[in-house]
C-alpha cells in the first residue's frame, strides 16, 4: 500500500462518512450466541442492523484465518461470541478460544490495527437482552473507530473480493 | 591452541563418528562448510567415513530440528502408505542441538511429529550464533572474502583490509536476548553445558515497539514488512511449519492472495507468526535465512512475551506438560471480553 493510495481511499471514505454505516462481521456459535441473537429477534429488542451474523459451530471453531480474511475483505469490525465459559455444548471449545483469542487482538494491536475493532463476548441462549447490548456496545465502538482502512484490501481503490 | 570451536568440531566428528560406526544411528544431522565465507550448510552425515565433513562454528543459524522428522522417514524401511508399521524398533537419527533447537525438538515431539525414542540429540551449549547481515553492514561496501574465528573475536578478511572485531557485538539479537542457551534434552553432551543466561527483560526489542502510539506502530509494521518478496524462505527454514499444505497455499478459501501487496504480505506474515503461537522457541531461523532483511522475529517474540504473561509458559521449556494452546485453565485471563454494560469484564 503506498501512501498515495492510502491518502485518497481515505478522503473517499471521508466524503462518505456522513451517511457511512460499519459492517460489523460476527461470529456466532450455533449453541448459545446465535440462539441468544434468535431470541433477541423473537423478543423484538432493537439492536443496529449493522452486524451480519455467520453461524459457526463454536466460538473454537473460529481461526485467526476467518477473522484476518474478514478484515482483508472490508469488515469495519469484528465480533466472535460463544456460550458462557462452562457451558459450552463441546464442554471446552470456548476455553480453548479464550486461550486463543486475546493473543491474536494482542498481536494485531501490536502491528497498528485499532483497539476495538475486535471483539469477543459470551452470550447464552437465554440472555436475547444482552445479545442487543453487546451488539449496540460494538457498533458505537466501530462507529467511533471510522472505516477501517488497515489490512484491508484494495485493488485500484476498489474494495478486493 | 585449538579454538573453542575447533575442539566442539572434533568431538562432534570423534561422536558422530563412534554412533555411525556402532550403528546406534543410521544418520546424523549436522553441518558442513559452506560454499561462502561466513555460511554452513545442513548436511545428513549418513557413514562413519563422512563424518569428517562435520563443522561447528558460530554461523550455524539455521535450526536443524527443521530436518528432523524427513530425515527419520528418509531411514525408515519403504513402505506404501497403507502397510503397516514395521515390527521392531525403527532406526534412531541423531541431531546436533542448542538450546533453541532441542526446545523445538520437544515442541515436535508434544506434536507427534517426532518420536523421542527414535532421536538421539547431541546437545551443545550455544554461545550465540554471529549474523552475517551484522557483520556485512559492518564492512558495508567491502567485499569480505574470508572469515576466521577466534574465541572471543572474528577476523574478516578481504582483498586489500584485515581486520578483528568483536564477536559478541555481531551475534544475532535472538541470541542477545536468550535465557536458555543449553540444551534441554541431551543423550550425548558435546562440550561443557552452559548455565541459564540472565537477562533483565529479554522482551526489551517488543516493548520499545509497543511503546509506540497506534499509527507509529502501524508505520513501522507497514515499513519493516514493505519489502517482503513472498519467498517463504521464513517459513520453509521454520521447524514449526510442517502442514503439507500451508495455509498461504490454500485456493478455497484463499486465506491470503499471493500477490505482493502490501495486505496480502502483512497477512500472511500475521497469520505465519500467529501459527507460531506457544510454539515458537525464538530460534531466529527466519530472521537469518530472510533474504530482503525483515525483522518477521518481532511478531513471534510478541506472541512469546504475551503466550508467557498470560499462561506462565515458554514453548518447550515442559517436555511432559501439553502446549500452551493445545490445553486451557477454567481461570484464565478474560479481561478482553465485551459485557453488555460495554464494561470489561475481570477475570474470574
Amino acid at each position: 500500500m503506498t501512501n498515495q493510495t492510502n491518502e485518497t481511499s481515505e478522503t473517499n471514505q471521508t466524503s462518505q462518512t456522513s451517511n457511512w454505516e460499519p459492517k460489523i462481521i460476527a461470529f456466532l456459535c450455533n449453541w448459545c450466541s446465535y440462539a441468544g441473537a434468535d431470541l433477541a429477534g423473537v423478543s423484538r429488542f432493537q439492536y443496529p442492523p449493522n452486524i451480519r451474523i455467520v453461524r459457526v459451530p463454536c466460538s473454537g471453531r473460529v481461526s485467526e484465518n476467518m477473522i484476518m480474511s474478514a478484515l482483508k475483505s472490508g469488515a469495519d469490525g469484528i465480533l466472535i461470541s460463544g456460550c458462557h465459559p462452562g457451558d459450552c455444548h463441546y464442554i471446552n471449545g470456548n476455553l480453548f478460544a479464550r486461550r486463543r483469542f486475546p493473543l491474536l487482538s494482542n498481536l494485531l494491536d501490536f502491528v497498528g490495527i485499532e483497539p476495538g475493532r475486535i471483539n469477543f463476548s459470551w452470550v447464552s441462549a437465554s440472555e436475547g437482552e444482552q445479545f442487543a447490548d453487546i451488539v449496540k456496545t460494538v457498533t458505537e465502538k466501530v462507529k467511533a473507530l471510522g472505516p477501517a482502512t488497515r489490512l484491508v484490501k484494495k485493488i485500484d481503490g476498489r474494495q478486493a473480493a | 591452541m585449538p579454538t573453542i570451536n575447533e575442539k566442539l568440531t572434533e568431538e562432534i566428528r570423534a561422536k558422530a563418528k563412534a554412533l555411525l560406526a556402532e550403528g546406534t544411528v543410521a544418520a546424523v544431522i549436522g553441518y558442513a562448510r559452506g560454499s561462502l565465507p561466513m555460511t554452513v550448510k545442513p548436511t545428513v552425515v549418513r557413514t562413519a567415513d563422512d563424518c569428517g565433513k562435520l563443522v561447528w562454528n558460530s554461523f550455524c543459524v539455521l535450526n536443524l530440528a527443521n530436518y528432523l522428522p524427513e530425515v527419520l522417514k528418509s531411514v525408515e524401511p519403504p513402505r506404501g502408505p497403507r502397510d503397516p508399521k514395521p515390527e521392531g524398533p525403527l532406526p534412531k537419527v541423531a541431531v546436533l542441538a542448542t538450546g533453541c533447537w532441542s526446545r523445538n525438538i520437544v515442541v515436535q515431539t508434544q506434536e507427534h511429529q517426532v518420536d523421542r525414542d527414535r532421536v538421539m540429540v547431541m546437545g551443545v551449549a550455544s554461545r550465540g550464533m554471529v549474523s552475517r547481515r551484522k557483520v556485512e553492514a559492518n564492512f558495508a561496501g567491502r567485499e569480505i572474502l574470508a572469515v576466521e574465528e577466534l574465541d572471543h573475536d572474528l577476523v574478516v578478511k578481504g582483498a586489500d583490509f584485515e581486520e578483528k572485531i568483536n564477536r559478541w557485538s555481531m551475534v544475532r539479537d535472538n541470541c542477545h536476548t536468550c535465557t536458555h542457551p543449553d540444551p534441554v534434552l541431551v543423550d550425548v553432551r558435546i562440550g561443557e553445558p552452559a548455565s541459564e543466561r540472565k537477562n533483565p527483560n529479554p522482551f526489551q526489542q517488543v516493548d520499545d515497539i509497543e511503546k509506540k502510539s497506534n499509527d507509529e506502530r502501524w508505520a513501522w509494521f507497514t515499513s519493516e514488512f514493505a519489502t517482503c518478496i513472498r519467498c517463504y524462505a521464513c517459513r520453509n527454514a521454520c521447524p514449526l511449519c510442517y502442514c503439507p499444505t500451508c495455509f498461504v497455499d490454500d485456493a478455497k478459501p484463499q486465506w491470503v492472495g499471493k500477490s505482493l501487496d502490501a495486505v496480502d504480505t502483512g497477512l500472511f506474515h500475521l497469520l505465519r507468526a500467529y501459527h507460531c503461537a506457544g510454539r515458537c522457541t525464538d530460534c531466529g531461523a527466519c530472521e537469518s535465512v530472510c533474504p530482503m532483511g525483515i525483522n518477521m522475529r518481532m511478531l513471534t517474540k510478541k506472541l512469546n512475551k504475551d503466550v508467557l504473561d498470560l499462561y506462565g509458559m515458554e514453548a518447550g521449556m515442559q517436555p511432559g506438560s501439553p502446549l500452551p494452546l493445545t490445553t486451557y485453565a477454567t481461570n484464565d485471563p478474560q479481561k478482553f471480553i465485551v459485557t453488555e454494560a460495554g464494561a470489561v469484564k475481570e477475570g474470574e
